[in-house]
This record gives C-alpha cells, structure tokens and sequence, in this order.
C-alpha cells in the first residue's frame, strides 16, 4: 500500500495545497474583472506584498516576545490582511481610479496593472533583497505523519502544519464568501455591478463604494493567499509572480467575473498540474506479480504525463486550450 | 509634430553622447547596438500593436525563438552528432510527428464526411492523445541519445546574417500558427494566451537539452563582423578594439533597421497601411466593406513577429552566448510595451525612439540609483542611522521600479506616447 500512500502525499495533498492556493488568487483576479472589466496583473505581486507584510509583522510579534502555539506568521495574518487592503485600496486610488476617471479602455488599465506589477516587485527587491527568506527561521516548521499501518503501508502519510492551515483558511475563506455574497447587501451589490454596472448604478447601488469594497476583499485574499504559499514554501521577491499565470488560468477555468468558478478552476489546474507529473508506473507496482505482470512488465518504467521540468507549463496549456475552445469557461452563466 | 521629434531624436542623442563621456567609449557603443536592436524590436511590436490593435504579450517567445535561430545556424557544426546515429533518429523523430500531424488533420476534417460534431470532438482528442504518444515513443530515446553522445545537435556554421534572417522566418512561422490559434480572442484574453504560448515556448526551448542545451547555455555564438580579438591581432589596443568591433556591429544593425524602416513607412504609407488602420479602429466597418479582417490580421502578426525574431537573434549573437535561462517576462516583454507606450503606439519614430530612449533609461537606472544610494548611505551613516547594505544588487532591482513607474506615469499623463500616431484627414 506504500504507492497509495506514495499517490496521496504526492498528488492529493500536494494538488490541494497548489489547488488552494490557486483558488484564493484566482477569486481576487476573477472580482476584480468582474467589477471593473480588466485583467488585474499585478494580482501577483499583491500576494507577495502580503506575504512580505505578514513576515515584517512576525518579526516585529517575535521581536516583542510573543509566542504562539501556531506559526507566528499565521497569528499576525488578519492584522497583515488589513494592511494589504489598506495597500490595495491606496493602490487602486493611486493609479487606477485616475485611469478609470478618464474613462480609458480595459487594455489600459491591463497595461498598468503591469506597471504596478513592477514597481511593487522593484521595491520588494529593493527592500528585502532578491535572497530566499523562511518564516520558519526561529520557529520549526511542525510535521504530522499518520501511522498508515492499519491498511498494510509502512510509510507514513505526511502533512505539514501550514498546509493543514490552508486548507482551513481555504474552507473559511471560501464559505465567508459565499454568504457574503449571497446574504449581505454589499455582496448583491456587488453581483448586481458585476452583472451590469450601469443598471446597478442607477437602481441606487454606490458603485464607489463596491469597488471599494472589491479591493478590500482582493486585498486580503491575496494576503492570504500569498501568506499561506509562502508559509508553504519559502519567500522570495517573485514568489507569486511565478504563478500569476497559473492564477489566471484558473480564473479563467472556471470562467472570469465568477467567483465559484475561479475555486473549482484553481483546484482544477492544481490537480491537474500534480497528476500530469506523477509517474502512474508507481500506482501498477503492486500488481506486478499478478496476472497482469506480463502486460506491466512491458511499460515503460516512466509513465507520468509529462516530465517533471513542464509541471507549470501544464497550467499554460490548459489556459490556452480554454481559452480556445471555451473561453467564457467551464461553467456556463459566467457574469462577464 | 516634425519639430517635436527631431528634437526629441537631439535629446535622445546628447543623452548618449553624455553617457558617452561619464562612461566610456565601449560601454556607449554596446548601448547603442543594444538600444538599436531594442527598437527594431520595438518596430515589430508597433506593426502588431500600433497598425493592428493586436494585444502580443509574448515577445519573450519571438525574441528567444530568434535567438536560438541563429544559434542552429551560425554556430559550428557538431561533428559527434552528425557522426552519431542522431541525424537518424530525428529523422523518425520528423515522420512520428508528421504522422501525429496527419492523424490530427484527419479528426479535424471529419465533419466534411458526415460524422456530427460531438463525434468530431471525440476523435480529435484520441488523435491528439495519439499524436502526443507516437511522437513521445521517438523523441524520449532520441534526445536522450543525442545529450549522452552529442550534447546537442550544434549548429549548422553557416554566416550570422542567415541566422538572422532565419530567426525572422522561424519567428513567422510560430507566429502564424499562434495567429491563426489565437487571433480571434479579445483584446484581453489574447494578452492572456499570448503571455500562455511564451511561457510553453520558454519552457520547450528551456528544457530541450538536446536541441538548445538547455540551461547550459551555448557559446560563443559567432559575430557578423570581426570581433575585438581580432582587432587585437591586428595590433589594436585593448580599448580601441573593442569599440572598433561594436561599432562595427552597430552599423550592422543600423543597416537592417534603416531597411526595416523604410519599408515598414512606406507600407504604412500606402492603401495597405490604411487598410490596416481602418480594421484596428473598426473592425466591423472595415469588414462591411469587404476586408478579410482575420486574414490581414494573421498578416499583420507575422510581420511583427519577424521584426521581433530578427531582433532577438541580433541581441544573441551580440552577446554571443544563447542562455534560455536567462529570458524573462520583464526583460524581454514588459519593458518593449514599455517602449511603445512611452515613444507611442501608431508612430514608427516613435516606437523606435521610446526603443532607444527606455533601453538607456533601463541600463542607467543602475548606476543612478547606485550612485544615488551611495550618497544616501553616506548621509545615514552621518545620522547615525547606519549604512545601506548590499548597494550593488539593490541598485540592480531599481531598473524594475523605475520601469513600472515610467510606465505608470505614461499612461496617466501621456497616454499617447512621446511622439503620438499622425492622423491624417485626408479631403
């Protein structure tokens, strides 16, 4: 049972923490073209933003002597998700809203969330340094392994603390959402804009204000969501910068301007990435005394879809061919 | 406007001869070779952007295709690969992939024999998923051949000024077929796909050891024009040698932008650049009176994209070594859009002088910063604040900064660029 063991470390939890991450991203990118009609590249680098936030208010909680039983960087996270919407909105007042007030098409406003892309990366550089940083430097990162003996396997199933975290955060995240949008009046304006800003406008609904709160939400997700990868892996200046494109692909998944579809699409490309890379000979090993030895003994010895070194290029093919084939999405009813 | 650009050109060229005298002769030179390919490149995307309204966010793509061009092509033959039964094994490595190609054509053209469209589908995906397995049961042992006997395949030796060219023709090439993929998306969900299709190229060219060498770079990549070691033999001292080969480089390049420019003005001059411009304002008005828009807009993508080529194969074979590592979205796709925003979209004097003027701004913002950060650790030393620590890699990322916040400031308060687009009204 050791490679089903093998299959869950490695495509499930690894596919669910890619495919959290994903979905977090993804639901601010998908907001923000739901709201204001442009393709929010700078997404990015707010989440790295975020991440760099939360580190510096770690260190100052460390700094004072604190101690928690959780990561520090988790226990700082809602003060640092503040300051990262506090920062989108500055962002937004900054260098789009004088954009919008121009009335300049969404091809422009892409092009300066590129501009802002790289100035927020040129200052985290500038800051922080273009090395590698952990938030786990004082603190260790905590390991659970599950016995798996009871179903015949000797090796453990391993789960780290961050990851479980995620995924809490991910299911918090993702339910607050939902009754936010569905429940609270902000949340149906906000659909209602989505659906057609003008129509919402002059039925009383204070579009300003909307998107506003479209950039609080965006904000703290991306903090988040850049938090919690960083927690994950490590931190360095291009930590989300990386995988804006994957972000996008799974906005785009699951259809732009909707949220439920920007969570499905980022667990959908999160697997998808994880299953093209694993090698599927692991999974026929057990079988290979059986009847079937013969057939199995003629495969390859490598089976995975593709090779390792294409892991991320797997979310760009599946970006291209959905937005070939099926561009509003998977999911039909996309609001944009 | 005549007067504005002709002394925007005479700031541009102070600014360099200023660059001139603070940093040397040779660093200058290697500016302007670089600025100049930078604007040729920039050319191209004037052409996709500026006539066509085309939203190409992967530049990075067509400059590294370029670049491995004339790599394939300029650099020496490798005598144990073609000695090796590699040659052969790509050969079958070319009918498996013909054969995938013919089966995919076959599924696409089922409808025209009354299979419906949900059957069509169905066989499209099987002849993909077989396509895909009989190409990778030859490539796998052939590459792995080749990198444990070869290396890489190496080049083919023939003259730089063929790479470049072939640069052109491969970048084309790709270029069509994205086109005729992809060229029916919207302005936003193009820029998507496009940044998509160069990430998959980046990664190919990145990881196909056997054909490009992967991250371990190939080099030297010949020149064009003799190099300053060669100078050197001819009893050139170390410093004249090497602006003696730049510039010699430099007139080079300037000779394939001058030509590049002059065909593209007189294009855009005539019924064809007109055309061209009617279907970027409307493209339904234009349609109504009988253009092909699809078809002129694959045109116009191709001709970008051979600019864009024939640029990043000069910008390999000037830094003669070919390093697919060493290609990034920000260098070589962001600060383009960069150029062209700032010169302006729709002027070719324009586009070409933002190439230039952006790329002297991106290399020198390094130094600035440096020398400013400096002084500003001299002062907080004197504060008592302490120094700033590690000047020299900081200064480096400021480049990054200081390009989003040019971009940012175009945008808002000159959102037609430098040197705007002339609109003529004709009658």
């Amino acid at each position: 049972m050791n490679e089903l063991i093998f299959f869950v470390n490695k495509v499930l939890i690894s596919g669910a923490v890619l495919g959290s991450i994903y979905a977090l991203g993804a639901i601010g990118i998908t907001l923000i073209f739901g709201i204001l009609r442009f393709a929010h590249f700078a997404h990015g680098d707010m989440m790295t933003m975020g991440a760099f936030v939360t580190l510096l208010l770690a260190a100052a909680a460390t700094a004072l002597g604190l101690t928690a039983p959780l990561p520090m960087g988790f226990m700082v996270l809602p003060l640092a998700m503040v300051i990262a919407a506090g920062l989108a909105l500055g962002i937004d007042k900054g260098f789009y809203a004088p954009l919008r007030a121009r009335g300049a098409k969404p091809v422009t406003l892409l092009i300066a969330s590129i501009g802002v892309t790289l100035m927020i990366q040129g200052l985290i550089r500038l800051f922080f340094g273009v090395g590698t940083r952990s938030f786990f430097d004082v603190e260790s990162k905590v390991l659970y392994r599950f016995d798996m003996s009871a179903i015949g396997a000797t090796r453990p199933l391993a789960i780290t603390q961050p990851q479980i975290l995620m995924f809490i955060v991910t299911l918090i995240a993702v339910i607050a959402l939902h009754f936010f949008l569905t429940r609270s009046k902000f949340g149906k304006a906000m659909r209602a804009m989505a659906d057609n800003a003008d129509l919402a406008q002059v039925s009383g609904i204070n579009t300003a204000l909307v998107v506003r709160v479209t950039w609080i939400i965006a904000g703290s997700l991306a903090c988040l969501a850049g938090t919690m990868l960083a927690l994950d892996v490590t931190l360095k200046p291009d930590l989300a910068f990386n995988i804006v494109l994957p972000i996008f692909a799974a906005a785009i998944v699951g259809g732009l301007g909707h949220a439920y579809g920007a969570i499905a699409g980022g667990f959908l490309v999160g697997f998808a990435e994880t299953m093209a890379v694993f090698n599927w000979a692991v999974l026929l090993r057990p079988f290979k005394d059986g009847p079937l030895g013969d057939i199995i003994a003629t495969l390859p010895r490598d089976l995975s879809i593709v090779p390792t070194e294409y892991k991320l290029t797997v979310a760009f093919v599946i970006l291209v061919i959905v937005l070939l084939v099926r561009p509003t999405g998977i999911f039909k009813g996309a609001s944009s | 406007m005549i007067r504005r650009t002709i002394l925007l050109y005479i700031a541009l060229l102070a600014l360099i001869v200023g660059v001139g005298v603070v940093m040397g002769a040779p660093f200058t030179v290697r500016l302007c070779v670089e600025a100049a390919a930078f604007a040729l490149i920039a050319l191209g995307l004037n052409i996709q952007w500026g006539y066509g309204g085309l939203f190409n966010f992967g530049l990075m793509g067509f400059l590294m295709v370029g670049g491995f061009a004339v790599t394939f092509v300029s650099v020496p033959l490798n005598m144990d690969f073609w000695n090796s039964d590699g040659p052969v094994m790509l050969l079958k490595v070319l009918v498996a992939a013909g054969i995938g190609a013919l089966l995919i054509m076959g599924a696409n053209r089922l409808h025209r024999y009354g299979f419906s469209k949900r059957w069509q589908r169905v066989v499209q995906v099987i002849a993909w998923i077989a396509a895909y397995l009989i190409y990778r049961s030859q490539i796998d042992p052939a590459a792995e051949y080749i990198e444990k006997e070869a290396g890489f395949v190496g080049g083919l030796g023939l003259p730089v000024v063929f790479g470049w060219l072939f640069g052109g023709v491969l970048a084309a090439g790709i270029a069509f077929i994205i086109g005729k993929i992809a060229l029916g998306l919207r302005t936003d969900y193009l820029a998507i796909a496009t940044i998509g299709i160069s990430e998959i190229i980046r990664a190919l060219v990145k990881n196909m050891d056997w054909l490009t060498k992967g991250t371990l770079t190939v080099s030297p990549v010949p020149w064009p024009v003799p190099l300053p070691q060669q100078y050197q033999t001819w009893g050139v001292d170390t410093l004249m040698s090497f602006v003696y080969a730049r510039a010699g480089f430099l007139v080079m390049v300037l000779i394939v932008l001058g030509i590049a420019l002059f065909l593209i003005q007189r294009a855009y001059g005539g019924p064809w650049g007109r055309m061209m411009r009617a279907i970027r304002d409307n493209h339904i008005a234009a349609a109504s009176m009988g253009k092909d828009v699809t078809a002129r807009q694959l045109e116009i993508f191709v001709f970008g994209a051979v600019l864009m080529g024939i640029g990043g194969a000069i910008l390999t074979s000037f830094a003669q070594i070919f390093d697919p590592g060493g290609y990034q979205p920000i260098n070589h796709t962001f600060v383009i859009w960069v150029m062209l925003i700032v010169g302006g979209a729709g002027n070719n004097y324009g586009a070409m002088f933002g190439g230039m003027f952006i790329y002297v701004i991106w290399v020198l913002s390094e130094p600035v910063s440096a020398a400013l950060f400096v002084n500003l650790s001299g002062l907080f030393e004197s504060w008592g604040w302490g120094a700033i620590p590690e000047i020299e890699s900081r200064s480096l990322q400021m480049r990054v900064f200081v390009l989003g916040l040019v971009i940012t400031l175009a945008l808002r308060y000159a959102p037609k660029g430098l040197i705007p687009e002339v609109i003529r009204k004709e009658g």
